[in-house]
């Protein structure tokens, strides 16, 4: 291997097969243009060209692909919502998730782990139970488990946890972990190798709307021809839809994350716990992934604060006092378009060729697959699959929401 | 650490603070549409900008209006509410 990598490093061109071609220059009109080179926007390239046959798609993105939140969350995949709607919706992409490696084919490290959320007290357990049935309803595995169970499954947790003792969970086994950049990358690569364009820094300066119909894209890199426009850009969506006049419930909070050193396999479980803010897993690298609540305001920005490892830190201490001595080695943020109700705004909106994939928040990444199929089939056939249907825009103009906020990790 | 001016009280950690949401006028209940109350009551001014907040300071139970950079997250000026003056 050390020769391979040695004449590698000195050949002149690199062999090595590249994930996707760097088109020189964009074409003058696509049938798609896709806003948003992340997982979703991806997916959704991806499915458009192998379910329904439309190649001439451009997926324009204006860092790098995967490097906005697809890259930024804990990489949590889980389906133990609150709602039918949402349960039904989130279960539909744990398989698709357990399928994606093969259908890919590429290794994304999908980890079953068993998913915690931990209850400090009464009120919490009865939220769970009510989650625990509704996801037995729909065939969801899910169930309450005694501070016993969760001690035989997880030993090293601290059960006093700091004076809010812990009086039980909601266990989740199909709970996972996968590697959250290898999925924006396999859809990439799927979606180059069936026509699909991948354009890379190159950002949306204004979208051409034309008596309520989109009739092209305007790029730092020149104007496109489209009659229609996927949002796929989570904390950006209210850049996107100011330019064509679209007013959404959306608001943008930083989340914020960070990750320890490598330490020895020791935490199987992902562990979520909404009093204490947290939610952790070991990476296979060993990194011990963290996370918490929002930021308490509306920022635009990824930056991240001393506050926020100060208090998950903190708490971390509560629920494994052992690790005291570990160092933290990075940490990050993200954008999270939030919604009033902690549900996605998906599908159609009043401009015509104009199509949502927002409203992601802090429960986006484990979407990824299920969002690329259903906007897929909502691109092509101009209409919402039925999955999706809760999820529109137009929902908050009938007052009928799809309160998810008691299944969020964390209480936000 | 993040420090905010009350108007009231001066200078205070951010921690001291609760978020309030952008300001936002009340159109008639009465005479506006569903689709206009909807729109009150949901949608909000999402990109980036200077916006007009509301904050409330937690320790002395003062609520008042912040003009912040929602980008930079810089506080440009606060004020109580009852002193708001058009610019």
């Amino acid at each position: 291997m050390p020769y391979r990598l040695l004449k590698f490093a000195l050949s002149r061109s690199h062999p090595e097969p590249r994930m996707f071609r760097a088109p020189e220059s964009l074409k003058k009109s696509y049938d798609v243009v896709i806003i948003g080179g992340g997982g979703h926007g991806l997916a959704a390239a991806y499915y458009l060209a192998r379910d329904y046959g439309i190649t001439n798609v451009a997926v324009l993105e204006k860092g790098y692909i995967g490097g906005g939140n697809t890259g930024r969350n804990t990489a949590i995949v889980r389906s133990n919502y609150l709602t039918p709607e949402g349960v039904k919706f989130y279960d539909k992409s744990v398989k698709l998730f357990q399928e994606l490696s093969a259908d890919l084919d590429l290794n994304l490290f999908y980890s079953e782990r068993g998913h915690f959320t931990l209850a400090h007290s009464d009120a919490t357990l009865r939220t769970m139970r009510w989650r625990a049935e509704v996801n037995k309803h729909m065939g969801v595995e899910s169930r309450v488990i005694g501070p016993d169970e969760i001690l035989k499954i997880c030993p090293y947790i601290n059960i006093e946890c700091g004076g809010h003792e812990i009086v039980g969970a909601l266990y989740h086994p199909p709970g996972a972990i996968i590697r959250h950049d290898a999925v924006a990358w396999g859809y990439a690569r799927g979606a180059d190798q069936r026509g699909v364009e991948i354009h890379q820094k190159t950002s949306v300066t204004g979208i051409e709307v034309k008596s309520g119909r989109v009739t092209g894209v305007h790029t730092n890199r020149g104007f496109i021809e489209t009659n229609k426009v996927l949002c796929a850009v989570a904390g950006y969506t209210p850049r996107i839809t100011q330019m064509v006049g679209l007013r959404t419930p959306l608001i943008i909070q930083p989340l914020q994350a960070c990750v320890t050193e490598p330490l020895k396999p020791w935490l199987n479980s992902i562990v979520v716990s909404a009093s204490l803010h947290l939610y952790v897993s070991q990476s296979s690298r060993g990194e011990l992934v963290m996370g918490a609540s929002l930021d308490p305001y509306v920022v635009h920005s990824e930056r991240s604060t001393l506050d926020f490892v100060e208090g998950l830190c903190g708490h971390m201490l509560d629920l494994f006092p052992f690790l005291s001595n570990v160092k933290i080695l990075r940490q990050w943020g993200g954008m999270s378009d939030m919604t009033p109700d902690f549900s996605p705004i998906m599908g159609r909106t009043p401009i015509e060729g104009f199509y949502l994939d927002s409203g992601w928040g802090t429960w986006g990444f484990k979407a990824t697959p299920v969002c690329g199929v259903s906007m897929a089939y909502t691109v092509a056939k101009n209409e919402e699959m039925d999955l999706i249907k809760p999820f529109t825009l137009a929902r908050f103009e009938k007052y009928d929401l799809i309160g998810e906020k008691g299944a969020a990790s964390v209480g936000h | 650490m993040k420090l905010i001016k009350c108007p009231v009280n001066g200078v205070r950690p951010l921690q001291e603070f609760l978020y309030g949401g952008e300001l936002r006028p009340m159109p008639d209940a009465q005479a506006s549409s569903e689709r206009e109350w909807a729109d009150y009551v949901f949608n909000r001014h999402g990109e980036p900008g200077v916006i007009k907040e509301w904050w409330y300071h937690i320790a002395s139970g003062t609520w008042f209006i912040a003009e912040r950079d929602t980008l930079k997250d810089e506080f440009l000026r606060t004020y109580l509410y009852s002193q708001e003056q058009p610019k």
